[in-house]
């Protein structure tokens, strides 16, 4: 308690105002736990009947949910997307990056094709969705392998704009320094510039691997319909098929956020920090 | 190795055309090429199959007198609007409130986080349980989701619940920003309360808010995955956003050519609404 009066004093009435506000964000979290884990008879039809903690905690819900949505199923697919996704988007992102930033300044088709894909960012999915169906289709490509090539290529304009930004910090001289010693662009790049951009690294894997594992619309329009699922795709088609059983459809949404509940448990500090940077830069 | 130098020097180029090309090959492959095939497509009566007709800008004419485009971009638009002016305007207390002198910080701060992780429509489905059968039950009054004139409500709660969290942290790191003896200046200057936010705060934060104005905005007006969840476009058509009447119409309602005129038009009202909102927001912004 000594330590305490050396802080400043702390403004209780604000931490107090934003105790009580923190219900709007438990609230729906709780109401899905204790659903998740009743009976169907347990849930009557007054509030107190739906909110009330589950008489005794039982996992069938989940069990029987695990079963009813292929759960480990569609989480190896989300996860298998995921990776790819995210490992490729560094490694393409990246270099590509190194290769415009590094040129953009003196060259023109440099610059040209930087400011093209950066517009990109401009194109909402609607508009490439219905050809993209035809396309992937006749390409082979409406599957998972599809739909990975296209989280690489629509996240290329935002990670491009963070990795070139990024890239203007790194001195030229570190590269000049290894070319002085014989080493080919090539290697430069991925022996002194690759392992500088760490910390973009991180921001552009927090960013694109949260928006690939909650997408739904990609792979709904490009692989939709052929039991191929992700895990929102899972939910989606469980949802039209037994959405009168509640407590099955909680267990079911509850077992979708938990890989990323447990995962923000994890990396708190580093998923904040990527959001943040990938917003503000 | 006298003669390495130029070598190298064409080398580097080599190298850096080989990067570049292959890049923009699968870029163009599967960005520009499908947004022009939409472009094209949209001067025909394309069903999405079989043959087809050039039509030309019939169905640019025919989006003017469609009821249900119509609805959908003003439905898109309120919701879009309202939504973003609350984000922003809870976040930025939110954000006050947990840049203060507070206890348990990191805590707070880390929970009012967590809607961003979620997926949007798992999200959207528990809020969907929540005001068919909860709130009903508080009320006494019929669910909002059954009522074609309250149900964008329900939506606009649901983005909102869900944008504020990374709204907030980008206000926080805004109000990080902002140098202490900028306020012992002002306080010299008698300035509290709200005519130090007003006057102090606010214009010092204004990159923040253009930020999160333009990339709130721009995500609501994109809204599909919690009208999936919460209405599928219902009651009467009534949350029907631009993206779930392209997707719905486009690809399962046989008005392929037409819907692609729809996200033509989309397109560029999304290019021009985040190019205007940086103009005009960037003009505010003051220089320290």
């Amino acid at each position: 308690m000594a330590k305490e009066k050396v802080k400043e004093r702390a403004n209780w009435p604000v931490t107090i105002l934003l105790i009580i506000g923190l219900i709007t964000i438990i609230f729906p979290l709780y109401m899905a736990v204790v659903i998740a884990f009743k009976d169907p008879t347990e849930m009557t039809n007054d509030i107190a009947g739906i909110l009330s903690l589950p008489s005794h905690w039982s996992l069938d819900n989940f069990i029987e949910a695990i079963q009813v949505t292929d759960f480990f199923n569609s989480f190896l697919n989300s996860l298998i997307i995921t990776v790819v996704a995210v490992v490729a988007s560094i490694l393409i992102h990246s270099l590509a990056a190194y290769a415009i930033g590094r040129n953009m300044d003196h060259k023109k088709i440099f610059k040209a094709s930087y400011y093209f894909i950066i517009a990109g960012m401009y194109v909402p999915f609607a508009i490439l969705m219905m050809p993209l169906v035809k396309q992937t289709a006749v390409m082979h490509l409406d599957n998972m392998v599809g739909v990975m090539i296209l989280y690489i290529v629509f996240y290329m304009p935002m990670n491009m704009m963070l990795y070139t930004g990024y890239l203007r910090n790194i001195p030229i001289a570190l590269e000049e320094a290894a070319r002085m010693d014989g080493a080919s662009t090539w290697s430069t790049y991925w022996k002194v510039i690759f392992p500088l951009m760490k910390p973009m690294h991180a921001t552009v894997a927090v960013i694109t691997g949260l928006a690939v594992w909650n997408d739904v619309m990609t792979p709904l329009v490009i692989m939709g319909g052929q039991g191929v699922n992700t895990l929102p795709l899972a939910q989606m088609n469980f949802q039209t098929a037994f959405s009168t059983n509640y407590n099955l459809a909680f267990a079911s949404y509850l077992l979708a956020m938990l890989p990323m509940i447990v995962f923000y448990i994890v990396a708190q500090k580093q998923i904040i920090g990527g959001v943040t940077n990938g917003a503000v830069k | 190795m006298a003669s390495t130098a130029t070598k190298v020097g064409s080398g580097r180029n080599k190298t850096f055309m080989a990067i570049l090309i292959p890049v923009l090959v699968i870029f163009c492959a599967f960005n520009t090429f499908p947004l022009i095939t939409g472009f094209l497509y949209s001067f025909t009566d394309s069903k999405g199959y079989g043959a087809f007709n050039i039509v030309g800008l019939q169905n640019y004419m025919d989006m003017f007198t469609d009821t249900r485009i119509l609805n959908s971009y003003l439905f898109t638009f309120k919701v879009a609007v309202v939504a973003t002016l609350l984000t922003n305007v809870i976040s930025l207390m939110l954000a006050i409130g947990l840049s203060s002198k507070i206890r348990f910080k990191s805590a707070l701060r880390g929970v009012y986080f967590v809607p961003r992780i979620l997926g949007g429509l798992v999200v959207g489905y528990v809020f969907s349980y929540f005001f068919t059968y909860i709130v009903p039950a508080i009320t006494g009054t019929e669910s909002i989701l059954a009522s074609s004139d309250w149900a964008w409500v329900a939506i606009v709660v649901v983005l909102v619940w869900q944008a504020c969290a990374q709204t907030t942290i980008i206000y926080i790191t805004g109000l990080s920003s902002v140098p202490e003896d900028v306020y012992e200046a002002g306080a010299l200057d008698g300035a509290t309360g709200w005519d130090k936010f007003r006057y102090i705060t606010f214009p010092l934060i204004m990159p923040s808010v253009t930020t999160n104005m333009v990339l709130v905005m721009k995500d609501m007006l994109m809204v599909f995955d919690q009208i999936v969840a919460m209405t599928s476009g219902g009651p009467a058509q009534s949350t029907e956003s631009i993206s779930y009447l392209i997707y719905n119409n486009g690809l399962s309602g046989g008005q392929f050519g037409y819907q692609c005129a729809n996200a033509v038009i989309f397109f560029i009202l999304i290019a021009v609404v985040s190019i205007l909102q940086t103009k005009f927001l960037n003009s505010k912004e003051e220089q320290l």
